[in-house]
């Protein structure tokens, strides 16, 4: 069986800076995998190349068994592939129904007609993803907001209502860039609950970047560590968490 | 929030059809001067062009500067189709209704091409070369010359005796002096039609899928693309819908008019739809409708004022950009006057 995601030797230069180099990882599926590193290290790097937002000079992606290098953003979130953002990106003057009805986009469809026209297709469909979306924002206790601007929404919702907006383009990988910045121990703690619950219920395989160290030892079953764009550690948590190289470019002593 | 909406829409709609009520009852008991019946079909225009103008800076998030442009081509080419079907399409109200569709169709077609090249560029750029979009549009319109005789159509881009046309011909485009005697179809009933037509197509479209897509590209691109959004389709269904709206809107014009001049279609006019839009509120679609109502009609009612009309007028877009836009002024209608502009002030933007 193919691993869900696979690098080999992925790499990008911004001109003299080599930001990611020979970047090798597996991710099995319905893994919890971390991904973590002193600041610009490379990790929002990593996300943007697997997403399509940057093209990598070297290396290729495989998705599931699929060679996705090179392809378009679009194509990656359509092949599996569903991000959040290290700096929240919502659609703020929406509703938070809407966002994650915009994560619906293309999972039900109906034409421009049908759209300007309001045809019976509109209403059946328009019917569907508004179950579809209140059941993803019940995941995430969002529900009693759902006619609320997202830019209202509180600072740990809005991280939430991203989660939900990425889960409803139904990926296979999730990533999850810091999901627990800003967040007191109580929502960090409800957040790891709901990312192993996300995990178990839609059968996802996760990959997060994240400096919260309890959040870390907490859900993650593997860890890369990256350091200066290369590969510092790799392997199961704990015995990462005790690499002595480890404990010295990142953790401190 | 379905309710909601779909309630907003209707006062929407009620609201055109209540001032058509009210026009009608004045028409027929004589208490409309002529002054105010000629603006009845303009008003309708500047409402259609600001709906549709709204679509694209208020929906999607791009400020576009050449409107104008769009209507222009909208009315010369309903006009032409007019023209030319006057003696073989006998019935009016027909010949009308597929000027409008032809116009549409043919802005529709120019938003596409102008679209494709300029929606790769964003923000104050777009609008530059909107801008110049427009102008073209305009001055290549002004330099044609289009006739017919017994041999078919002649075409000049030079002068009328260029053309080679028999004497016995008719001109159809005279260059700057554009196209005359264009059958006068537009009433009132039409323009309010039209009004509501646009209101339909904008209102629902914003409610649906496409429309959800197209606002989530303007609250935030990386993030529409990263959820598997099609920028570039969106972008330019906006655009191309909103040019075919305001073709729509330039038939209509086009036939109130003895004489159609391409000249008319400049800067100055984008410009004023763009106020419209803006002191509507963005994004706020009853509003434009309300904006171009009211500017349209109050230059024209303040004539009795003469030297200090422009004044007011200059007075008024002040006092509403304030209402729309303070902040302070948006705290104090959200106190004292929320029950009536609560649902205004959340959907502006």
């Amino acid at each position: 069986m193919a691993a869900m995601l696979e690098t080999t030797n992925l790499g990008i230069s911004f001109g003299g800076l080599r930001a990611v180099n020979e970047f090798n990882m597996t991710i099995e599926k319905g893994e919890l995998y971390g991904l973590i590193g002193p600041n610009g290290a490379g990790k929002t790097t990593v996300f943007n190349l697997l997403t399509g937002v940057y093209k990598p000079d070297t290396g290729r992606i495989l998705l599931d068994g699929q060679d996705i290098t090179g392809r378009s953003t679009i194509e990656i979130n359509k092949g599996g592939i569903a991000r959040t953002f290290q700096n929240i990106r919502l659609f703020k003057d929406m509703s938070v129904l809407d966002n994650v009805k915009a994560g619906l986009h293309n999972e039900f469809t109906y034409s421009l007609f049908s759209s300007i026209f309001h045809t019976p297709s509109y209403r059946r469909v328009e019917q569907q993803m508004n179950e579809r979306a209140m059941e993803l924002l019940k995941v995430f206790e969002l529900e009693k907001h759902a006619d609320l601007l997202a830019s209202n929404l509180p600072y740990g919702e809005q991280r939430k209502l991203e989660i939900a907006r990425a889960l409803a383009t139904e990926p296979k990988l999730l990533l999850l860039d810091e999901p627990a910045a800003g967040m007191n121990p109580n929502e960090t703690q409800s957040l790891m609950d709901m990312i192993r619950f996300v995990r178990d219920h839609f059968d996802m395989t996760v990959l997060l970047i994240e400096h919260d160290m309890k959040l870390v030892s907490g859900i993650c079953e593997r860890l890369t560590v990256l350091n200066f764009g290369e590969v510092l550690a790799q392997g199961k948590t704990s015995d990462v968490l005790n690499n002595p190289q480890v404990i010295t470019a990142y953790l401190g002593e | 929030m379905k309710d909601k909406t779909l309630k907003s829409n209707l006062i929407t709609y009620g609201m055109v059809i209540a001032a058509y009520i009210v026009v009608q009852i004045l028409l027929t008991t004589g208490n409309l001067s002529s002054l105010f019946k000629g603006l009845l079909v303009p008003l309708c225009v500047y409402a259609v062009l600001a709906v549709s103008l709204n679509l694209v800076v208020g929906i999607s998030g791009e400020l576009s500067l050449g409107h104008a442009g769009f209507m222009c081509v909208g009315a010369f080419a309903s006009a032409f189709f007019s023209k030319c079907m006057q003696n073989i399409i006998t019935i009016s109200g027909l010949r009308f209704f597929l000027a409008i569709l032809v116009g549409a169709a043919v802005a529709a077609v120019f938003g596409v091409l102008i679209g494709i090249p300029v929606l790769r560029l964003r923000g104050d750029y777009l609008a530059i070369v909107t801008l110049a979009f427009g102008e073209i549009i305009k001055n290549v319109i002004n330099i044609f010359y289009i006739g017919i005789d017994s041999n078919g159509f002649h075409m000049s881009i030079t002068d009328q005796f260029s053309m080679g046309m028999e004497p016995t011909g008719t001109m159809i485009i005279t260059g700057p002096q554009g196209i005359t005697g264009t059958p006068k179809d537009s009433t009132f009933t039409a323009g309010i039609i039209l009004v509501l037509i646009t209101l339909f197509i904008v209102l629902n479209l914003i409610n649906s899928r496409d429309g959800r897509a197209i606002k989530s590209i303007r609250d935030n691109r990386i993030a529409a693309e990263s959820i598997g959004i099609n920028i570039t389709k969106y972008k330019l269904m906006a655009f191309t819908v909103s040019a075919a709206l305001a073709g729509a809107a330039g038939a209509l014009y086009a036939h109130n008019l003895a004489a159609l001049q391409a000249s008319k279609f400049n800067f100055n006019t984008s410009i004023l739809v763009l106020v419209f839009v803006v002191l509507g509120g963005i994004g706020n679609i009853r509003g434009s409708v309300i904006a171009a109502v009211i500017l349209t009609a109050l230059p024209e009612m303040l004539r009795f004022l003469s030297d200090y009309r422009m004044l007011i007028y200059a007075i008024v877009l002040i006092v509403m950009m304030l209402f729309n836009w303070a902040p302070k002024a948006l705290e104090w209608r959200e106190r004292y006057l929320g029950r009536f502009f609560k649902k205004t002030v959340k959907e502006g933007k």
